[in-house]
Protein backbone atom coordinates (compact mmCIF):
# COMPACT_ATOMS: atom_id res chain seq x y z
CA UNK A 1 0.00 0.00 0.00
CA UNK A 2 1.32 3.43 -0.98
CA UNK A 3 -1.04 5.61 1.05
CA UNK A 4 -4.30 5.49 2.93
CA UNK A 5 -6.95 8.02 3.99
CA UNK A 6 -8.13 8.15 7.60
CA UNK A 7 -11.27 9.65 9.16
CA UNK A 8 -11.08 13.30 10.25
CA UNK A 9 -14.05 15.50 11.28
CA UNK A 10 -13.49 18.48 9.07
CA UNK A 11 -10.53 17.83 6.83
CA UNK A 12 -8.50 15.11 5.18
CA UNK A 13 -5.97 12.96 7.01
CA UNK A 14 -3.66 10.54 5.23
CA UNK A 15 -0.75 8.23 5.83
CA UNK A 16 1.88 7.43 3.19
CA UNK A 17 4.44 4.64 3.33
CA UNK A 18 7.78 3.86 1.75
CA UNK A 19 10.85 1.70 2.08
CA UNK A 20 12.83 4.91 2.30
CA UNK A 21 11.87 8.40 3.48
CA UNK A 22 12.19 9.53 -0.16
CA UNK A 23 9.61 6.97 -1.17
CA UNK A 24 7.25 7.88 1.69
CA UNK A 25 7.33 11.52 0.51
CA UNK A 26 6.77 10.37 -3.08
CA UNK A 27 3.71 8.44 -1.98
CA UNK A 28 2.50 11.44 0.03
CA UNK A 29 2.56 13.35 -3.27
CA UNK A 30 0.37 10.59 -4.76
CA UNK A 31 -2.10 10.99 -1.88
CA UNK A 32 -2.27 14.75 -2.53
CA UNK A 33 -2.72 14.05 -6.23
CA UNK A 34 -5.64 11.74 -5.39
CA UNK A 35 -7.31 14.43 -3.24
CA UNK A 36 -6.98 17.02 -6.00
CA UNK A 37 -7.72 14.82 -9.00
CA UNK A 38 -10.45 12.65 -7.45
CA UNK A 39 -11.50 10.21 -10.19
CA UNK A 40 -9.35 11.79 -12.91
CA UNK A 41 -6.27 10.07 -14.18
CA UNK A 42 -3.67 12.79 -14.45
CA UNK A 43 -1.10 12.61 -17.26
CA UNK A 44 2.59 13.38 -16.93
CA UNK A 45 2.91 16.07 -19.60
CA UNK A 46 4.71 18.65 -17.47
CA UNK A 47 7.82 18.31 -15.32
CA UNK A 48 8.74 20.68 -12.50
CA UNK A 49 11.98 20.66 -10.58
CA UNK A 50 11.70 21.94 -7.05
CA UNK A 51 14.12 22.50 -4.19
CA UNK A 52 13.03 23.01 -0.62
CA UNK A 53 14.40 23.37 2.82
CA UNK A 54 12.99 23.02 6.33
CA UNK A 55 14.14 23.67 9.89
CA UNK A 56 13.43 20.05 10.80
CA UNK A 57 11.93 16.94 9.19
CA UNK A 58 8.33 17.96 9.84
CA UNK A 59 8.75 21.44 8.43
CA UNK A 60 10.38 19.90 5.36
CA UNK A 61 7.28 17.73 4.91
CA UNK A 62 4.99 20.73 5.54
CA UNK A 63 6.90 22.82 2.99
CA UNK A 64 6.75 20.01 0.44
CA UNK A 65 2.96 19.68 0.76
CA UNK A 66 2.59 23.44 0.68
CA UNK A 67 4.65 23.67 -2.53
CA UNK A 68 2.33 21.21 -4.32
CA UNK A 69 -0.70 23.22 -3.14
CA UNK A 70 0.98 26.45 -4.25
CA UNK A 71 1.75 25.09 -7.73
CA UNK A 72 -1.87 24.00 -8.12
CA UNK A 73 -3.27 27.45 -7.22
CA UNK A 74 -0.67 29.70 -8.78
CA UNK A 75 0.37 27.71 -11.85
CA UNK A 76 -2.52 25.30 -12.39
CA UNK A 77 -0.10 22.43 -12.10
CA UNK A 78 -1.60 19.19 -10.84
CA UNK A 79 0.89 16.60 -9.67
CA UNK A 80 0.62 12.93 -10.61
CA UNK A 81 4.04 11.58 -9.73
CA UNK A 82 7.14 12.63 -7.83
CA UNK A 83 10.71 11.46 -7.53
CA UNK A 84 12.41 12.81 -4.46
CA UNK A 85 15.80 13.04 -2.88
CA UNK A 86 16.06 14.12 0.73
CA UNK A 87 19.29 15.06 2.43
CA UNK A 88 18.70 15.91 6.08
CA UNK A 89 16.33 18.90 5.96
CA UNK A 90 16.73 19.59 2.25
CA UNK A 91 14.79 18.13 -0.60
CA UNK A 92 15.04 18.12 -4.37
CA UNK A 93 12.16 16.72 -6.39
CA UNK A 94 11.10 16.14 -9.94
CA UNK A 95 7.34 16.52 -10.09
CA UNK A 96 5.42 15.20 -13.06
CA UNK A 97 1.89 16.20 -13.80
CA UNK A 98 -0.36 18.21 -16.06
CA UNK A 99 -2.23 21.47 -16.53
CA UNK A 100 -5.20 21.34 -14.15
CA UNK A 101 -7.49 23.03 -16.67
CA UNK A 102 -7.44 19.82 -18.73
CA UNK A 103 -9.56 18.08 -16.08
CA UNK A 104 -13.10 18.34 -14.71
CA UNK A 105 -14.39 18.06 -11.15
CA UNK A 106 -11.10 18.59 -9.35
CA UNK A 107 -10.93 19.31 -5.65
CA UNK A 108 -9.04 21.97 -3.78
CA UNK A 109 -6.75 22.04 -0.75
CA UNK A 110 -6.48 25.25 1.25
CA UNK A 111 -3.33 24.49 3.19
CA UNK A 112 -0.91 22.00 4.67
CA UNK A 113 -1.00 21.76 8.47
CA UNK A 114 1.09 20.34 11.31
CA UNK A 115 -1.99 18.76 12.89
CA UNK A 116 -1.39 15.12 13.80
CA UNK A 117 1.68 15.13 11.59
CA UNK A 118 4.23 12.40 12.15
CA UNK A 119 7.23 11.04 10.33
CA UNK A 120 8.49 7.76 11.72
CA UNK A 121 10.65 4.81 10.97
CA UNK A 122 8.77 1.52 11.07
CA UNK A 123 9.82 -2.11 10.72
CA UNK A 124 9.01 -1.95 7.00
CA UNK A 125 10.56 1.45 6.34
CA UNK A 126 8.98 4.86 6.77
CA UNK A 127 5.52 6.20 7.52
CA UNK A 128 4.42 9.85 7.19
CA UNK A 129 1.07 11.28 8.26
CA UNK A 130 -0.54 14.68 7.72
CA UNK A 131 -3.87 16.51 7.76
CA UNK A 132 -4.63 19.01 5.01
CA UNK A 133 -7.16 21.82 5.35
CA UNK A 134 -9.77 21.52 2.57
CA UNK B 1 -24.60 28.84 35.33
CA UNK B 2 -27.10 27.40 32.89
CA UNK B 3 -27.10 23.95 31.33
CA UNK B 4 -25.57 25.60 28.27
CA UNK B 5 -22.34 26.58 30.01
CA UNK B 6 -19.54 24.13 30.74
CA UNK B 7 -16.52 25.34 32.66
CA UNK B 8 -13.13 23.67 32.20
CA UNK B 9 -11.26 24.35 35.41
CA UNK B 10 -7.77 25.78 35.28
CA UNK B 11 -5.24 22.94 35.51
CA UNK B 12 -1.62 22.30 34.61
CA UNK B 13 -0.19 25.11 32.49
CA UNK B 14 -3.56 26.76 31.84
CA UNK B 15 -3.47 30.47 32.74
CA UNK B 16 -7.26 30.87 32.63
CA UNK B 17 -10.25 28.50 32.68
CA UNK B 18 -12.02 27.30 29.55
CA UNK B 19 -15.71 27.87 28.85
CA UNK B 20 -17.76 25.88 26.37
CA UNK B 21 -21.14 27.34 25.48
CA UNK B 22 -23.20 24.37 24.31
CA UNK B 23 -26.38 22.51 25.15
CA UNK B 24 -25.95 19.02 26.62
CA UNK B 25 -26.76 17.62 23.15
CA UNK B 26 -24.11 19.71 21.36
CA UNK B 27 -21.62 19.10 24.17
CA UNK B 28 -21.83 15.37 23.44
CA UNK B 29 -20.48 16.02 19.93
CA UNK B 30 -17.88 18.49 21.17
CA UNK B 31 -16.49 15.96 23.66
CA UNK B 32 -15.84 13.43 20.91
CA UNK B 33 -12.99 15.15 19.09
CA UNK B 34 -10.04 17.27 20.25
CA UNK B 35 -12.02 20.47 20.87
CA UNK B 36 -11.73 20.43 24.68
CA UNK B 37 -8.01 19.68 24.55
CA UNK B 38 -7.59 22.60 22.15
CA UNK B 39 -9.61 24.94 24.42
CA UNK B 40 -7.17 24.01 27.22
CA UNK B 41 -4.13 24.54 25.01
CA UNK B 42 -5.31 28.02 24.03
CA UNK B 43 -5.74 28.78 27.76
CA UNK B 44 -1.96 28.28 28.13
CA UNK B 45 -0.96 31.07 25.72
CA UNK B 46 0.77 34.15 27.18
CA UNK B 47 -1.39 37.19 27.80
CA UNK B 48 -4.75 35.43 27.43
CA UNK B 49 -7.46 37.32 29.31
CA UNK B 50 -10.08 35.68 31.57
CA UNK B 51 -11.09 32.64 29.49
CA UNK B 52 -10.62 30.40 26.49
CA UNK B 53 -14.02 30.08 24.78
CA UNK B 54 -15.66 27.49 22.54
CA UNK B 55 -19.06 28.27 20.99
CA UNK B 56 -22.04 25.93 20.40
CA UNK B 57 -20.88 24.94 16.89
CA UNK B 58 -17.26 24.30 17.87
CA UNK B 59 -15.22 21.38 16.58
CA UNK B 60 -11.58 20.42 16.36
CA UNK B 61 -9.40 22.79 14.37
CA UNK B 62 -5.68 23.49 13.97
CA UNK B 63 -4.21 24.61 17.27
CA UNK B 64 -7.28 26.64 18.12
CA UNK B 65 -10.69 24.97 17.88
CA UNK B 66 -13.06 26.10 15.13
CA UNK B 67 -15.72 28.08 16.98
CA UNK B 68 -13.06 29.38 19.35
CA UNK B 69 -12.65 32.88 20.80
CA UNK B 70 -9.79 34.21 22.90
CA UNK B 71 -8.73 37.74 23.89
CA UNK B 72 -5.15 38.86 24.51
CA UNK B 73 -3.49 41.72 26.32
CA UNK B 74 -1.82 43.96 23.68
CA UNK B 75 1.20 44.50 25.95
CA UNK B 76 1.84 40.96 27.19
CA UNK B 77 -0.13 38.87 24.72
CA UNK B 78 0.58 36.99 21.52
CA UNK B 79 -0.90 36.75 18.05
CA UNK B 80 -1.14 33.36 16.37
CA UNK B 81 -2.07 32.70 12.74
CA UNK B 82 -3.77 29.58 14.11
CA UNK B 83 -6.12 31.80 16.11
CA UNK B 84 -7.36 33.34 12.87
CA UNK B 85 -7.27 30.28 10.64
CA UNK B 86 -5.95 29.45 7.19
CA UNK B 87 -8.91 31.03 5.44
CA UNK B 88 -8.42 34.57 6.67
CA UNK B 89 -11.72 36.47 6.73
CA UNK B 90 -13.78 33.57 5.58
CA UNK B 91 -17.03 35.48 5.82
CA UNK B 92 -20.73 35.79 5.01
CA UNK B 93 -22.64 38.52 3.22
CA UNK B 94 -26.41 38.70 3.01
CA UNK B 95 -28.26 40.56 0.26
CA UNK B 96 -31.90 41.52 0.69
CA UNK B 97 -33.81 41.66 -2.60
CA UNK B 98 -37.15 43.18 -3.53
CA UNK B 99 -38.23 39.82 -5.03
CA UNK B 100 -40.45 37.06 -3.70
CA UNK B 101 -40.75 33.38 -4.53
CA UNK B 102 -43.46 34.22 -7.10
CA UNK B 103 -40.80 35.98 -9.18
CA UNK B 104 -38.81 32.76 -9.43
CA UNK B 105 -40.99 30.95 -11.96
CA UNK B 106 -37.92 30.15 -14.00
CA UNK B 107 -35.83 29.31 -10.97
CA UNK B 108 -33.78 26.78 -12.88
CA UNK B 109 -32.73 29.21 -15.58
CA UNK B 110 -31.89 31.99 -13.11
CA UNK B 111 -29.88 29.69 -10.86
CA UNK B 112 -27.99 28.30 -13.82
CA UNK B 113 -27.27 31.79 -15.03
CA UNK B 114 -25.88 32.78 -11.60
CA UNK B 115 -23.79 29.62 -11.57
CA UNK B 116 -22.27 30.63 -14.89
CA UNK B 117 -21.81 34.26 -13.90
CA UNK B 118 -20.04 33.71 -10.58
CA UNK B 119 -16.93 31.57 -11.08
CA UNK B 120 -16.90 28.71 -8.59
CA UNK B 121 -15.10 25.45 -8.04
CA UNK B 122 -11.53 24.56 -8.85
CA UNK B 123 -9.75 26.07 -11.80
CA UNK B 124 -12.39 28.65 -12.77
CA UNK B 125 -10.48 31.88 -12.82
CA UNK B 126 -11.37 35.46 -12.13
CA UNK B 127 -12.89 37.48 -14.94
CA UNK B 128 -10.49 40.26 -14.04
CA UNK B 129 -6.85 40.56 -14.98
CA UNK B 130 -5.29 42.55 -12.19
CA UNK B 131 -2.09 44.54 -12.45
CA UNK B 132 0.27 44.48 -9.47
CA UNK B 133 -0.68 48.00 -8.48
CA UNK B 134 -4.38 47.15 -8.62
CA UNK B 135 -3.77 44.19 -6.35
CA UNK B 136 -1.93 46.55 -3.98
CA UNK B 137 -4.97 48.82 -3.91
CA UNK B 138 -7.30 45.88 -3.23
CA UNK B 139 -5.14 44.71 -0.32
CA UNK B 140 -5.16 48.21 1.14
CA UNK B 141 -8.75 49.23 0.44
CA UNK B 142 -10.90 46.08 0.25
CA UNK B 143 -14.55 46.72 -0.62
CA UNK B 144 -13.87 50.42 -0.96
CA UNK B 145 -11.55 49.71 -3.91
CA UNK B 146 -14.31 47.73 -5.63
CA UNK B 147 -16.87 50.50 -5.07
CA UNK B 148 -14.44 53.14 -6.40
CA UNK B 149 -14.01 51.03 -9.53
CA UNK B 150 -17.77 50.94 -10.09
CA UNK B 151 -18.47 47.48 -8.73
CA UNK B 152 -20.99 48.63 -6.16
CA UNK B 153 -22.39 51.38 -3.98
CA UNK B 154 -21.21 53.28 -0.94
CA UNK B 155 -24.01 51.62 1.08
CA UNK B 156 -22.35 48.28 0.36
CA UNK B 157 -19.20 49.03 2.30
CA UNK B 158 -21.05 51.00 4.96
CA UNK B 159 -22.82 47.69 5.68
CA UNK B 160 -19.63 45.65 5.94
CA UNK B 161 -17.57 45.08 9.10
CA UNK B 162 -14.86 47.76 9.30
CA UNK B 163 -16.46 49.45 6.28
CA UNK B 164 -14.95 46.72 4.12
CA UNK B 165 -11.44 48.03 4.77
CA UNK B 166 -9.47 46.86 7.76
CA UNK B 167 -7.05 49.58 8.79
CA UNK B 168 -3.38 48.83 9.09
CA UNK B 169 -3.28 46.59 6.04
CA UNK B 170 0.16 46.51 4.43
CA UNK B 171 0.42 44.99 0.99
CA UNK B 172 4.20 44.71 1.42
CA UNK B 173 3.66 42.19 4.22
CA UNK B 174 1.97 39.84 1.70
CA UNK B 175 4.49 37.56 -0.07
CA UNK B 176 4.86 37.13 -3.80
CA UNK B 177 3.72 33.54 -3.36
CA UNK B 178 0.48 34.68 -1.73
CA UNK B 179 -0.07 37.24 -4.47
CA UNK B 180 0.56 34.62 -7.14
CA UNK B 181 -2.08 32.37 -5.61
CA UNK B 182 -4.68 35.09 -5.20
CA UNK B 183 -4.24 37.17 -8.31
CA UNK B 184 -6.37 35.05 -10.59
CA UNK B 185 -8.94 34.25 -7.92
CA UNK B 186 -10.50 37.63 -7.13
CA UNK B 187 -14.26 37.43 -7.56
CA UNK B 188 -14.45 33.65 -7.36
CA UNK B 189 -16.34 31.55 -4.86
CA UNK B 190 -13.91 28.66 -4.49
CA UNK B 191 -14.86 25.14 -3.43
CA UNK B 192 -15.39 23.16 -0.21
CA UNK B 193 -18.04 24.55 2.12
CA UNK B 194 -18.27 27.86 0.28
CA UNK B 195 -21.53 28.63 -1.45
CA UNK B 196 -24.01 31.06 -2.90
CA UNK B 197 -27.61 30.54 -1.93
CA UNK B 198 -30.98 32.00 -2.86
CA UNK B 199 -33.23 31.94 0.20
CA UNK B 200 -36.71 32.93 1.28
CA UNK B 201 -37.43 34.65 4.60
CA UNK B 202 -39.66 31.97 6.09
CA UNK B 203 -40.21 33.26 9.59
CA UNK B 204 -39.60 36.45 11.52
CA UNK B 205 -38.88 36.13 15.25
CA UNK B 206 -38.29 39.81 15.97
CA UNK B 207 -40.37 42.16 13.80
CA UNK B 208 -38.78 45.34 15.08
CA UNK B 209 -35.18 44.29 14.43
CA UNK B 210 -36.04 42.57 11.14
CA UNK B 211 -37.50 45.84 9.90
CA UNK B 212 -34.31 47.69 10.79
CA UNK B 213 -32.34 45.05 8.82
CA UNK B 214 -34.82 45.53 5.94
CA UNK B 215 -36.07 41.95 6.12
CA UNK B 216 -39.68 40.79 5.82
CA UNK B 217 -41.48 37.51 5.51
CA UNK B 218 -41.65 36.08 1.99
CA UNK B 219 -38.76 38.18 0.69
CA UNK B 220 -35.90 36.55 -1.21
CA UNK B 221 -32.37 36.94 0.12
CA UNK B 222 -29.01 35.88 -1.30
CA UNK B 223 -26.25 34.60 0.94
CA UNK B 224 -22.59 34.53 -0.13
CA UNK B 225 -20.06 32.52 1.87
CA UNK B 226 -16.39 32.67 0.87
CA UNK B 227 -13.02 33.94 1.99
CA UNK B 228 -9.64 35.22 0.92
CA UNK B 229 -8.95 32.25 -1.36
CA UNK B 230 -5.37 31.07 -1.94
CA UNK B 231 -3.96 34.47 -1.01
CA UNK B 232 -5.16 34.23 2.59
CA UNK B 233 -4.17 30.57 2.93
CA UNK B 234 -0.64 31.41 1.83
CA UNK B 235 -0.39 34.37 4.24
CA UNK B 236 -1.24 31.97 7.09
CA UNK B 237 1.38 29.41 5.98
CA UNK B 238 4.05 32.07 5.40
CA UNK B 239 3.71 33.49 8.90
CA UNK B 240 3.44 30.11 10.62
CA UNK B 241 6.84 29.30 9.10
CA UNK B 242 8.34 32.65 9.98
CA UNK B 243 7.12 32.51 13.58
CA UNK B 244 8.55 28.99 13.95
CA UNK B 245 11.93 30.29 12.89
CA UNK B 246 11.90 33.36 15.13
CA UNK B 247 10.03 32.16 18.20
CA UNK B 248 10.21 28.36 18.09
CA UNK B 249 7.52 25.88 19.01
CA UNK B 250 9.10 23.35 21.37
CA UNK B 251 7.53 25.10 24.40
CA UNK B 252 4.02 24.85 22.91
CA UNK B 253 1.49 22.06 23.52
CA UNK B 254 0.73 22.01 19.77
CA UNK B 255 2.89 23.18 16.86
CA UNK B 256 -0.10 24.86 15.21
CA UNK B 257 -0.23 27.32 18.14
CA UNK B 258 3.00 28.97 16.99
CA UNK B 259 2.82 32.69 17.71
CA UNK B 260 4.65 35.98 18.15
CA UNK B 261 4.20 38.76 20.72
CA UNK B 262 1.60 41.29 19.56
CA UNK B 263 4.13 44.06 20.13
CA UNK B 264 6.94 42.37 18.17
CA UNK B 265 7.89 43.34 14.62
CA UNK B 266 6.77 39.96 13.32
CA UNK B 267 3.51 40.07 15.27
CA UNK B 268 2.72 43.49 13.82
CA UNK B 269 3.73 42.36 10.35
CA UNK B 270 1.42 39.34 10.51
CA UNK B 271 -1.48 41.57 11.64
CA UNK B 272 -0.91 43.91 8.70
CA UNK B 273 -0.73 40.96 6.27
CA UNK B 274 -3.86 39.47 7.83
CA UNK B 275 -5.66 42.80 7.36
CA UNK B 276 -4.58 42.86 3.70
CA UNK B 277 -5.85 39.31 3.14
CA UNK B 278 -9.11 40.23 4.91
CA UNK B 279 -9.51 43.19 2.56
CA UNK B 280 -8.98 40.85 -0.40
CA UNK B 281 -11.83 38.69 0.96
CA UNK B 282 -14.09 41.73 1.31
CA UNK B 283 -13.35 42.85 -2.27
CA UNK B 284 -13.93 39.29 -3.45
CA UNK B 285 -17.51 39.32 -2.16
CA UNK B 286 -18.13 42.79 -3.50
CA UNK B 287 -17.29 41.63 -7.03
CA UNK B 288 -19.47 38.57 -6.64
CA UNK B 289 -22.29 40.87 -5.46
CA UNK B 290 -21.81 43.07 -8.50
CA UNK B 291 -22.06 40.15 -10.91
CA UNK B 292 -25.13 38.80 -9.13
CA UNK B 293 -26.82 42.19 -9.47
CA UNK B 294 -25.91 42.46 -13.15
CA UNK B 295 -27.18 38.98 -13.82
CA UNK B 296 -30.47 39.46 -11.97
CA UNK B 297 -31.07 42.68 -13.94
CA UNK B 298 -31.48 40.59 -17.11
CA UNK B 299 -34.49 38.93 -15.53
CA UNK B 300 -35.76 41.74 -13.31
CA UNK B 301 -34.84 45.21 -14.60
CA UNK B 302 -35.99 46.85 -11.36
CA UNK B 303 -34.29 44.40 -9.02
CA UNK B 304 -32.61 45.58 -5.85
CA UNK B 305 -30.14 43.50 -3.90
CA UNK B 306 -29.06 45.54 -0.90
CA UNK B 307 -26.27 44.46 1.38
CA UNK B 308 -27.76 43.73 4.81
CA UNK B 309 -24.31 43.15 6.28
CA UNK B 310 -21.01 41.40 5.65
CA UNK B 311 -19.51 39.60 8.64
CA UNK B 312 -16.07 38.08 9.33
CA UNK B 313 -15.60 34.53 10.63
CA UNK B 314 -11.82 34.19 10.84
CA UNK B 315 -10.18 37.35 12.09
CA UNK B 316 -8.27 39.09 14.90
CA UNK B 317 -9.34 42.60 15.90
CA UNK B 318 -8.39 45.23 18.46
CA UNK B 319 -11.59 46.03 20.34
CA UNK B 320 -12.53 47.76 23.58
CA UNK B 321 -14.10 45.50 26.18
CA UNK B 322 -14.81 45.52 29.89
CA UNK B 323 -11.86 43.81 31.57
CA UNK B 324 -12.12 43.63 35.37
CA UNK B 325 -14.49 46.59 35.45
CA UNK B 326 -12.37 48.78 33.19
CA UNK B 327 -12.71 49.55 29.48
CA UNK B 328 -9.59 48.25 27.82
CA UNK B 329 -8.37 47.70 24.27
CA UNK B 330 -7.61 44.01 23.72
CA UNK B 331 -6.92 41.77 20.73
CA UNK B 332 -9.85 39.41 20.14
CA UNK B 333 -9.21 36.36 17.94
CA UNK B 334 -12.29 34.78 16.45
CA UNK B 335 -11.75 31.56 14.59
CA UNK B 336 -14.98 30.26 13.13
CA UNK B 337 -16.91 32.73 15.26
CA UNK B 338 -19.01 35.81 14.54
CA UNK B 339 -18.74 39.19 16.20
CA UNK B 340 -22.04 39.82 17.96
CA UNK B 341 -21.96 43.38 19.31
CA UNK B 342 -25.01 44.74 21.07
CA UNK B 343 -26.64 48.16 20.63
CA UNK B 344 -24.57 51.31 20.82
CA UNK B 345 -21.15 50.11 19.67
CA UNK B 346 -19.42 52.53 17.34
CA UNK B 347 -18.34 49.62 15.11
CA UNK B 348 -21.97 48.99 14.06
CA UNK B 349 -23.34 50.82 10.97
CA UNK B 350 -25.33 53.88 12.01
CA UNK B 351 -28.70 52.59 10.81
CA UNK B 352 -28.34 49.43 12.94
CA UNK B 353 -26.64 50.97 15.98
CA UNK B 354 -29.78 51.18 18.10
CA UNK B 355 -30.57 47.46 17.79
CA UNK B 356 -27.17 45.71 17.52
CA UNK B 357 -25.21 44.23 14.66
CA UNK B 358 -26.65 41.63 12.27
CA UNK B 359 -25.26 38.11 12.67
CA UNK B 360 -25.75 35.42 10.03
CA UNK B 361 -25.53 31.75 10.84
CA UNK B 362 -25.60 29.65 7.68
CA UNK B 363 -26.91 26.13 7.94
CA UNK B 364 -25.45 23.21 6.08
CA UNK B 365 -26.51 22.48 2.51
CA UNK B 366 -30.27 22.01 2.43
CA UNK B 367 -30.99 23.32 5.92
CA UNK B 368 -32.18 26.73 7.13
CA UNK B 369 -29.92 29.69 7.81
CA UNK B 370 -30.58 32.31 10.46
CA UNK B 371 -30.29 36.03 11.03
CA UNK B 372 -29.56 37.01 14.61
CA UNK B 373 -28.78 40.28 16.34
CA UNK B 374 -25.79 40.97 18.57
CA UNK B 375 -26.28 41.66 22.27
CA UNK B 376 -24.80 43.31 25.33
CA UNK B 377 -24.88 39.87 26.92
CA UNK B 378 -22.44 38.59 24.29
CA UNK B 379 -20.10 41.40 25.23
CA UNK B 380 -20.31 40.20 28.86
CA UNK B 381 -19.96 36.48 28.17
CA UNK B 382 -17.99 35.88 24.98
CA UNK B 383 -16.10 39.07 24.04
CA UNK B 384 -19.07 39.96 21.85
CA UNK B 385 -19.14 36.72 19.88
CA UNK B 386 -21.47 33.94 18.85
CA UNK B 387 -21.52 30.87 16.61
CA UNK B 388 -20.77 30.92 12.89
CA UNK B 389 -22.51 27.89 11.44
CA UNK B 390 -23.59 24.35 12.01
CA UNK B 391 -20.12 22.85 12.54
CA UNK B 392 -19.10 19.48 11.16
CA UNK B 393 -19.65 16.20 13.01
CA UNK B 394 -18.94 13.68 10.27
CA UNK B 395 -15.71 13.31 8.32
CA UNK B 396 -15.77 13.59 4.56
CA UNK B 397 -14.71 9.96 4.34
CA UNK B 398 -17.61 8.92 6.58
CA UNK B 399 -20.04 11.10 4.61
CA UNK B 400 -18.92 9.38 1.41
CA UNK B 401 -19.50 5.97 2.95
CA UNK B 402 -22.98 6.86 4.17
CA UNK B 403 -24.40 8.79 1.25
CA UNK B 404 -24.40 8.66 -2.52
CA UNK B 405 -24.66 11.78 -4.70
CA UNK B 406 -28.10 10.52 -5.80
CA UNK B 407 -29.32 10.41 -2.20
CA UNK B 408 -28.18 13.97 -1.55
CA UNK B 409 -29.85 15.15 -4.75
CA UNK B 410 -33.07 13.43 -3.66
CA UNK B 411 -32.99 14.99 -0.18
CA UNK B 412 -32.69 18.43 -1.77
CA UNK B 413 -35.32 17.67 -4.40
CA UNK B 414 -37.80 16.58 -1.72
CA UNK B 415 -37.34 19.97 -0.10
CA UNK B 416 -37.70 21.72 -3.48
CA UNK B 417 -34.15 23.05 -3.30
CA UNK B 418 -32.36 23.42 -6.60
CA UNK B 419 -28.67 22.55 -6.68
CA UNK B 420 -26.03 23.71 -9.14
CA UNK B 421 -22.62 22.25 -8.34
CA UNK B 422 -19.35 22.04 -10.21
CA UNK B 423 -18.78 18.57 -8.87
CA UNK B 424 -21.76 16.38 -8.03
CA UNK B 425 -19.47 13.90 -6.31
CA UNK B 426 -18.10 16.71 -4.14
CA UNK B 427 -21.52 17.53 -2.71
CA UNK B 428 -21.53 14.33 -0.68
CA UNK B 429 -18.81 15.90 1.49
CA UNK B 430 -21.33 18.58 2.40
CA UNK B 431 -24.23 16.22 3.14
CA UNK B 432 -26.58 17.90 5.68
CA UNK B 433 -26.10 14.97 8.09
CA UNK B 434 -22.34 15.69 8.17
CA UNK B 435 -23.12 18.78 10.24
CA UNK B 436 -24.55 19.56 13.65
CA UNK B 437 -28.14 20.69 13.80
CA UNK B 438 -28.05 24.42 13.03
CA UNK B 439 -31.49 24.87 14.66
CA UNK B 440 -29.96 23.67 17.93
CA UNK B 441 -26.93 25.95 17.53
CA UNK B 442 -29.04 29.09 17.14
CA UNK B 443 -31.45 28.00 19.88
CA UNK B 444 -28.51 27.82 22.31
CA UNK B 445 -27.14 31.18 21.14
CA UNK B 446 -30.57 32.71 21.71
CA UNK B 447 -31.07 31.03 25.08
CA UNK B 448 -27.66 32.20 26.30
CA UNK B 449 -28.48 35.63 24.91
CA UNK B 450 -25.17 35.90 22.99
CA UNK B 451 -27.01 36.36 19.69
CA UNK B 452 -30.80 36.69 19.52
CA UNK B 453 -33.03 35.27 16.81
CA UNK B 454 -34.38 37.66 14.19
CA UNK B 455 -35.30 35.63 11.10
CA UNK B 456 -35.18 32.17 9.58
CA UNK B 457 -34.18 31.72 5.95
CA UNK B 458 -35.23 28.75 3.84
CA UNK B 459 -32.89 27.65 1.03
CA UNK B 460 -34.44 27.84 -2.44
CA UNK B 461 -31.40 27.29 -4.66
CA UNK B 462 -27.78 26.46 -3.82
CA UNK B 463 -24.69 27.07 -5.91
CA UNK B 464 -21.51 25.27 -4.96
CA UNK B 465 -18.08 24.89 -6.49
Amino acid sequence: MKYTFLPHTADIKFKAYGKTLNQAFENAALAISKILAKENKVKTNITKDIELEGIDQKSLFYNFLEEIIFLFDAEHFIVSKASIKITKYKLTAKLKGDNASNYQGLDHIKAATYAEMHIKKTQKGWEVQAVVDV
Amino acid sequence: MTENTHIIKKEGKMLVPGIVFASPKLFEYIKKDKTLEQVKNVAMLPGIIEKSIALPDSHQGYGFPIGGVAAFDPEKGIISPGGVGYDINCSVRLLATNLTIKDLKNKKEITHSLFRTVPSGVGRESKLRLSDSELDDILKQGTQWAVKKGYGLKEDYLHTEDNGKIEGADQKAVSQRARARGKKQLGTLGAGNHFLEIQEVEEIFDEKVAKVFRLEKGQLTIMIHCGSRGLGHQVASDYIKEMEKQYGFSHLPDRELVNAPIKSELGKKYLSAMAAAANFAFANKQLITHWIRQDLKHYFPKVKAQVVYDICHNIAKFETHNVNGKQKEILVMRKGATRSFGPGRKEIPQDYRNVGQPVFIPGSMGTHSYVLVGTKKAEELSWGSTAHGAGRILSRTAAKKQFSPQQIKQILKDKDILLEAGSIKGIVDEAPAAYKDVDEVVRVSNELGIGNLVAKLRPVAVIKG
